[in-house]
């Protein structure tokens, strides 16, 4: 064990003589200075409000501007789309706007059969639906699996542990623009894979000119680009649950599945919660990702809920943004419902 | 005292100073842009020329996507966001936003002469008796067919075209089939656009408009075209990657051909420049007439307009800018040197700036087929209802294409969303 000894008196006098030092000293009593003035600043504003208000009074008043930035970029244009969801034609202000009663919601809810969108009116919203619900189910379950998993393995003590951790999670640090192109580049007609199958002797495949296949690698991607932050997560929660417990099973003859499935799913359950609500919630919000890697096609075998949203009210040539706020309220409602339904869940587990 | 006076002095000074920087700041205008080819630096050369004359005034080119100009900018004007100017290409879609340059202007008359009044009126809108000017027509287009001429020889094909003047679609996507088989390249494209469909669907037969303008889209000719698109996907005879990898977006299909993997190609006389530029006599390549079918023979015209908004802050430079483009000798020089085909009237002799004889011919053969232009094309392209057809005619036949749809119904759901849109656009 070594100790650091006092700096001996000839190495405190280099250091008080140098230049460095000297200059330090007029800059740490500039932000001294700088510090008091604006304490005092503070202080002259706050200090008559504390005495108006009370000590209870001002916690609102610290909450104020977080609550004006809410309220602002939140709450406002969430009830602006509500507005929004009710009105007609296609001006951008509200004052331009015709209230037209539900009738946005009417177009989007006029179905002969929901499963069957040729019979709906707003076809295309219902097939963007159906491909967000069949996205949402294959992405939550593979993510959840291919997470847990890689959690698992990189919780034991493998050779390289550090680095399989940060490989794994590199793809969270990249822009989702970005990740689409990169596949893009992979799976395009003249793209590696399709030139790696020539090579071999193979046909090409249009990976992103068929729909399953699109579909299948809309998925595909947005697990790798995903992956990391959710084995993060339950890595996290592995490393929580106590050794001991482990120890104790092996002493009573447990296998491995047998400790997995007595010790560590149980206790993983409150982070796997956490990880299936966040990544349901993202999945259903699915799109930029997607549009810049298909663009919602082939056809709109990829196009997704807020896809819909944004073509209806932005892109298309007449912009109707009181049908893409509709189309919006019905997709906050899936949200709600599901969260809701996750928190029902997820209270019962803890009763359990 | 002395100290008072010194400062007093100073502030003097740098107020003087501040003032006369204030005067002499040009003014700064910005033009939203898009470029085919090389237009736009064409364009800052010729303003480089103007701010060198006008030191009052400073312009800034913003260049950005077409897709951009489509979808971005109507929403920038409508929030109160617009440039001061742009190049827009559905000059229907900003009336009531344009400046009326005619008070600023110094000669308004010079622009009732020089420009097609249909093209003053398209930016107008409705009313006939209007006289604002709100721009004037920068580019006029035609679409028509490109072909690769070596691929034919290659493949040892005749050009239907060398021996007849009218040539059908049946009778060139067979030729480019046979051309597409022996050179292992694609047969035929066409541009993933309403607007490029329609030449080709007027061609066989199709009628959009009746006589009062309303719009009925299931008739037998827009069926044959229709089914000749998806017959071209089914066969493999036209670069998937157009159609459907593109998503809902408008797509060229210019790559393949200029990469020389396409022996026919569906576009318009924009794609000159671009063709000078990018294939130059790598291969010999062409312009030929638009086919010939029960409807007679017809592209589409279209183009681009130079239009002022409303929303500037400078109404007299804008003005000045817009002289300066819409005047005679800058005019020609623009179009001299981007082989654009003029939208001014008065521009005497052109003499385009490129020795590649396929330039030439090409430009020759699409001045041609302005000459055929159908009343339909036109009502397409100026009508007032015509914006709510050429998206969802694209995007639906994309569905037909894929087989998310049966034909029929992709021709139910056209129907449907231009209804759907006309009302929409009433409703405001």
């Amino acid at each position: 064990m070594t100790s650091t000894s006092p700096p001996t008196e000839s190495k405190l006098d280099k250091r008080t003589d140098s230049s460095l030092g000297g200059l330090f000293k007029p800059i740490g009593g500039l932000f001294a200075a700088l510090y008091r003035g604006i304490i005092n600043v503070v202080d002259f504003v706050m200090h008559p409000l504390q005495d108006r208000l009370g000590v209870r009074g001002m916690a609102y008043v610290f909450v104020l501007p977080n609550l004006l930035i809410f309220g602002i970029f939140i709450v406002f244009p969430m009830l602006l789309n509500f507005y929004y969801a009710f009105t007609g034609g296609t001006r951008l202000f509200p004052q331009d706007r015709p209230f037209v009663g539900t009738e946005n919601l009417e177009t989007l809810f006029t179905c002969g059969n929901f499963f069957d969108p040729n019979t709906c009116r707003t076809d295309i919203f219902w097939r963007a639906v159906m491909n967000t619900g069949g996205y949402v189910v294959a992405q939550v379950i593979f993510l959840i699996l291919l997470s847990l998993l890689s959690a698992l393995s990189l919780n034991r003590k493998v050779v390289g542990r550090g680095f399989f951790r940060s490989a794994f999670f590199y793809p969270v640090l990249l822009s989702p623009v970005v990740v689409a192109l990169i596949w893009k580049w992979i799976l395009q007609q003249d793209g590696l894979l399709n030139g790696l199958i020539v090579a071999l002797g193979g046909e090409r495949v249009g990976f992103l000119l068929n729909a399953q296949w699109a579909q299948v690698w809309a998925v595909v991607i947005s697990v790798w680009a995903q992956m990391g932050f959710y084995t993060l997560i339950l890595l996290a929660g592995l490393q929580a649950i106590p050794a001991e417990l482990y120890e104790a099973a092996s002493i009573d003859g447990a296998n491995l599945w047998q400790s997995f499935r007595r010790i560590t799913l149980p206790l993983l359950m409150p982070t796997m919660f956490v990880v299936i609500v966040l990544s349901l919630i993202r999945a259903v919000q699915v799109f930029d990702q997607v549009f810049a890697f298909t663009g919602g096609g082939p056809g709109t075998a990829t196009t997704y809920m807020v896809q819909f949203i944004y073509e209806t009210g932005f892109s298309n040539q007449t912009n109707q943004y009181g049908l893409a706020a509709a189309a919006s309220l019905v997709m906050a409602f899936f949200l709600l419902l599901l969260t809701a339904i996750q928190l029902r869940l997820g209270r019962r587990s803890d009763v359990t | 005292m002395k100290k008072v006076g010194v400062f007093l002095v100073l502030a003097l000074l740098i107020i003087g100073v501040l003032g006369v920087q204030a005067q002499t700041e040009p003014v700064e205008l910005r033009i939203a842009w898009y470029d085919d080819g090389n237009e736009g630096a064409v364009l800052r050369d010729l303003l480089d020329r103007f701010e060198a004359d006008n030191a009052d005034i400073r312009v800034v080119i913003d260049t950005v996507p077409y897709t951009s100009i489509l979808e971005q900018l109507p929403l920038q004007v409508e929030a109160g966001e617009a440039p001061d100017m742009a190049r827009v290409s559905a000059g229907e879609r900003y009336r009531g936003f344009y400046l009326d340059l005619r008070p600023y202007l110094t000669d308004p008359a010079y622009w009732e002469e020089s420009f097609p009044a249909a093209a003053l009126q398209w930016l107008r809108g409705a009313d006939e008796d209007g006289t604002e000017i709100h721009g004037f027509p920068n580019q006029f287009t035609v679409t028509g067919p490109y072909i690769n001429r070596t691929l034919f020889e290659q493949a040892g094909v005749d050009v239907p075209s060398d021996n007849s003047d009218e040539v059908t679609w049946e009778q060139w996507t067979e030729a480019a089939a046979e051309v597409a088989e022996a050179t292992e390249t694609y047969a035929v494209a066409i541009d993933r656009s309403g607007h490029r469909f329609a030449g080709p669907a007027f061609t066989q037969g199709a009628t959009y408009f009746d006589e009062e303008g309303n719009i009925t889209i299931d008739t037998p000719g827009f069926r044959t075209m229709a089914q000749m698109l998806i017959d071209w996907h089914t066969n493999e005879l036209t670069p998937a990657e157009v159609w459907l990898g593109s998503g809902g977006t408008y797509a060229p299909g210019a790559p393949f051909f200029v990469s020389g993997e396409l022996a026919f190609y569906m576009s318009g006389s924009w794609q000159i420049g671009n063709f000078a530029t990018n294939i130059g006599d790598a291969f010999d390549w062409e312009a030929v007439p638009n086919p010939t079918g029960p409807g007679g023979s017809t592209g589409m015209p279209g183009g681009t307009a130079f239009v002022a908004f409303a929303q500037t802050e400078h109404p007299e430079e804008v003005a000045r800018v817009m002289e300066y483009l819409a005047s005679v000798d800058v005019y020609r020089e623009f179009v001299e040197r981007t082989l654009f085909i003029p939208g001014h009237q008065n521009l005497g002799e052109i003499d385009y700036q490129t020795d590649l004889p396929a330039a030439e011919q090409s430009l020759q053969v699409f001045a041609s087929e302005a000459l055929k232009l159908s009343d339909q094309a036109y009502e397409l392209q100026y009508g007032s209802n015509a914006f709510a057809v050429n998206n969802p005619v694209r995007d639906r036949l994309t569905q037909a294409i894929i087989g998310e749809l049966s034909l029929d119904d992709a021709i139910l759901r056209i129907q449907e969303d231009i209804d759907a849109a006309l009302a929409a656009a009433a409703a405001s």
